[in-house]
C-alpha cells in the first residue's frame, strides 16, 4: 500500500482537554428533548443508556416531519421541483459532515445504515481486494462485535489472520505490545476510537501514527467518539473512520463511512444498483464516480436530513462545550459511585470518557437493571456486544451507565439513591 | 418497593437464589445440555439420571441473575421423582406461565411453588432468564444438543 505516508511529525496531542463550560446550559438544553420529560413506571425517565442510542432533539423531530411535509422526493434523479429541493438537502448533509469531521473532500463522506455497515463496506471491498492468504489484521480486545465478526469472515473467506491487541486490567490497551504485532503481513489496522463497555479513549494518534511508519492503513470505529470528543480525520490521519448517527442525537439507520479519496476511488463498488452507476448496458456498467458509487440504491434520505439537523444541533451546542460538560458529569460520577457498597467499576482508564460499567457483588447485573427500571432509571446490561471484553475480565456481564450531553448531576444522585433499592431486595 | 416488583422478586425466588437447591454436578447421570443465553451470558448445565422412565436425579451448575438461578433451583426441586412425562407436562405449563399463556387457576395452582414465577409474564425481557433451565432441561431429556438458547 504505497498511497500510506509516514507522519514524521511528533504525535501531537489531540485530546487537549477543555474544561471550560462557561454558557453552557443543561436545562436550556433537556428542553429541546421531549422524551425527557416523560415518565416510566410513574417515575420520570433517567436515561442513562446513551451509549446504545441517543434521543433525539425536537428540531430533529420536527425537520424529518417537515421533509416529509414539504420536501418528500427521490434524489438524484428527477428534475421537478421537489427531487431537487430533496437531493440538494440531503447533499447539503454531505457537506455538513465533511465539515463536522475535517474531511478534505464531499467525495469522502459515504452515506450507510450505521457504522457497522461503513465497516462491512471495507471488509468486503478494500478488504477484499488488499487482503489475501497469510495477510493479517490488527483489532483490539475492546473492540465491539462490528469490528470482530467482520474481519473474521474476511479471515475465513482469504486464510488471512486475526490479531489482537491485549489489554490490561483497568481496560487499557496494551501499546507496548503492538510493535511486536505488526509484520510484513499486515494489511489494516482496524480499532475502537472510545470503547462502549469501558469508555477507554484509546491513544488513536499514536497507533496510526505507527501503522503508517509501515505503510499500513487504519480504520478506526469513531461510534463513541463522535459524540464526545472533537474530530479532525485529517489531524487523525486515519485511512477510514465510520460511525453512526443515531448515537449522535440523530435518528437510526443512517450512518457514516469516511475515507481518503484516493483509497476510496482505487476500491471496487460495494453493493450494485441505481445511483452507483454512470451508464449501464448488458456488455458493460461504468460506475459513478464517488461518493455515488459506494451508495447503491435510494438511500435513507430522511434519516440523513435528520442527522445534518443533529449536526447542527451540536454545532450550535459547541462539541468542545459538550466534552467539558461531560467531563465534568463523569468526575462527578466516579466520586459518587465508587463509595456504593460492594461496587466494583470495570474499565478504569485514565483516559475516559463518561461510561460506567460496573458490578455488585453477588447481585446479577439483569437484576440491578430491572429494579432501576422501576426507580425510572435506564441503564443498559449485558456484555454490550463485547463479549470478549467480559471474559477478560472474567465475569459474563456488566451494568453500565453512559452519560451524554442532557445528564445531570442531580440524574447521579438519583442513580447512587436508587441503587439502596437494589440492596432492599437483594438483602 | 413497587407491587409488579414484589411480584417479580417474591421471597421464594430471593431465598432459592440466595441459596440454590441441587446445585453443582453430580457424579451419576446420564442426560446432560448446556444452556446459554447469548442475550445476557446467564449460562446453565442441567444434569439429569433417568431410570426406568422416572427423574431420579436432577442438579445444575452455572451462573445467572436471580430469576434464571431460582429458576433452575425450584425447577430441580420439583422435577425430581417425577416421570419424564410429567416433567415434559410441567415444562409447557411452565412456558405459557411466564409468557402469560396460561389462566387456568387449577392448572396453576397444581404447580405449586412455580406459581411463583407467574409475574414474569410483566417483564418480557426476563421471560429468557425464567425458561432458560427449563429448555435446558428438556434438551437434556430428549440429550438434543450439548448446547442451547432459550427462545421464548
Ligand atoms: C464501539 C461501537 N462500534 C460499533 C457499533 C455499532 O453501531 P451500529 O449498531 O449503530 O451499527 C457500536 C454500537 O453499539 C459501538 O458502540
Amino acid at each position: 500500500m504505497n498511497n500510506i505516508k509516514a507522519n514524521n511529525n511528533k504525535t501531537d496531542n489531540l485530546r487537549t482537554v477543555i474544561t471550560d463550560t462557561s454558557g453552557y446550559d443543561v436545562k436550556r438544553i433537556r428542553k429541546d428533548f421531549p422524551i425527557l420529560h416523560t415518565t416510566v413506571h410513574g417515575k420520570p425517565l433517567v436515561y442513562f443508556d446513551n451509549a446504545a442510542t441517543t434521543h433525539k432533539p425536537l428540531a430533529v423531530i420536527e425537520k424529518t416531519r417537515k421533509y416529509y411535509e414539504e420536501t418528500n422526493s427521490n434524489i438524484h434523479r428527477g428534475v421537478h421541483f421537489l427531487s431537487q429541493k430533496a437531493t440538494n438537502e440531503y447533499e447539503e448533509v454531505r457537506e455538513k459532515v465533511r465539515g463536522f469531521i475535517n474531511a478534505k473532500s464531499h467525495k469522502e463522506i459515504i452515506f450507510t445504515r450505521g457504522a457497522t455497515e461503513a465497516i462491512n463496506l471495507v471488509a468486503s471491498t478494500f478488504g477484499r481486494m488488499n487482503i489475501g492468504e497469510g495477510d493479517e489484521i490488527i483489532i483490539s480486545h475492546m473492540e465491539h462485535h462490528s469490528n470482530i465478526v467482520p474481519w473474521q469472515m474476511l479471515a475465513e473467506e482469504k486464510n488471512a489472520i486475526v490479531k489482537v491487541i491485549p489489554i490490561n486490567d483497568h481496560g487499557e490497551l496494551e501499546m507496548d505490545k503492538l510493535p511486536g504485532l505488526i509484520t510484513d503481513r499486515t494489511k489494516l489496522v482496524s480499532i475502537v476510537h472510545v470503547s462502549n463497555s469501558l469508555g477507554t479513549v484509546n491513544p488513536v494518534k499514536e497507533i496510526i501514527d505507527l501503522a503508517h511508519s509501515k505503510g499500513i492503513p487504519v480504520l478506526v470505529d469513531g461510534s463513541q467518539s463522535i459524540q464526545h470528543l472533537k474530530i479532525d480525520v485529517r489531524a487523525l490521519d486515519c485511512e477510514f473512520f465510520v460511525f453512526s448517527g443515531h448515537k449522535l442525537y440523530g435518528p437510526t439507520g443512517i450512518g457514516v463511512l469516511y475515507g481518503k479519496e484516493d483509497i476510496l476511488d482505487s476500491m471496487p463498488p460495494y453493493q450494485g444498483g441505481g445511483d452507483m452507476i454512470a451508464a449501464v448496458s448488458f456488455e458493460r456498467t461504468i460506475y459513478n464516480e464517488l461518493p455515488f458509487k459506494f451508495e447503491a440504491g435510494t438511500p435513507n434520505i430522511v434519516g440523513t436530513i435528520g442527522l445534518g439537523t443533529a449536526i447542527d444541533y451540536i454545532t450550535s451546542v459547541g462539541i468542545e462545550k459538550i466534552a467539558a460538560y461531560e467531563k465534568q458529569l463523569c468526575d462527578y460520577g466516579a466520586e459518587k459511585f465508587a463509595p456504593i457498597p460492594k461496587f466494583r467499576p470495570i474499565g478504569t482508564a485514565k483516559d475516559k470518557v463518561s461510561v460506567f460499567s460496573f458490578i455488585l457483588a453477588g447481585i446479577h447485573p439483569h437484576d440491578i437493571g430491572t429494579i432501576l427500571d422501576f426507580e425510572g432509571i435506564a441503564i443498559r446490561t449485558g456484555h454490550h456486544c463485547t463479549q470478549p471484553v467480559m471474559k477478560r475480565f472474567n465475569i459474563p456481564a456488566t451494568a453500565r451507565v453512559s452519560l451524554a450531553m442532557y445528564n445531570t448531576k442531580e440524574e447521579i444522585d438519583h442513580f447512587v439513591h436508587a441503587i439502596n433499592k437494589v440492596f432492599e431486595v437483594f438483602s | 418497593m413497587d407491587n409488579e416488583l414484589k411480584e417479580l422478586y417474591q421471597q421464594v425466588i430471593l431465598d432459592h437464589n440466595k441459596s440454590p437447591r441441587n446445585y453443582g454436578k453430580p457424579e451419576n447421570y446420564n442426560h446432560f445440555a448446556e444452556g446459554y443465553n447469548p442475550l445476557c451470558g446467564d449460562h446453565v448445565d442441567v444434569y439429569i439420571k433417568v431410570e426406568n422412565g422416572i427423574v431420579e436425579d436432577v442438579r445444575f451448575e452455572g451462573s445467572g441473575c436471580a430469576i434464571s438461578k431460582s429458576s433452575a433451583s425450584l425447577m430441580t426441586s420439583i422435577v425430581k421423582g417425577k416421570k419424564v412425562e410429567e416433567a415434559e407436562k410441567l415444562f409447557d405449563n411452565f412456558h405459557d406461565l411466564v409468557t402469560g399463556k396460561l389462566d387456568d387457576e387449577a392448572v396453576i395452582s397444581e404447580m405449586g411453588k412455580l406459581a411463583v414465577f407467574q409475574g414474569v409474564r410483566d417483564f418480557p425481557a426476563r421471560v429468557k432468564c425464567a425458561s432458560l433451565p427449563w429448555h435446558t432441561m428438556k434438551s437434556a431429556l430428549h440429550d438434543e444438543a450439548t448446547k442451547i438458547t432459550s427462545e421464548p
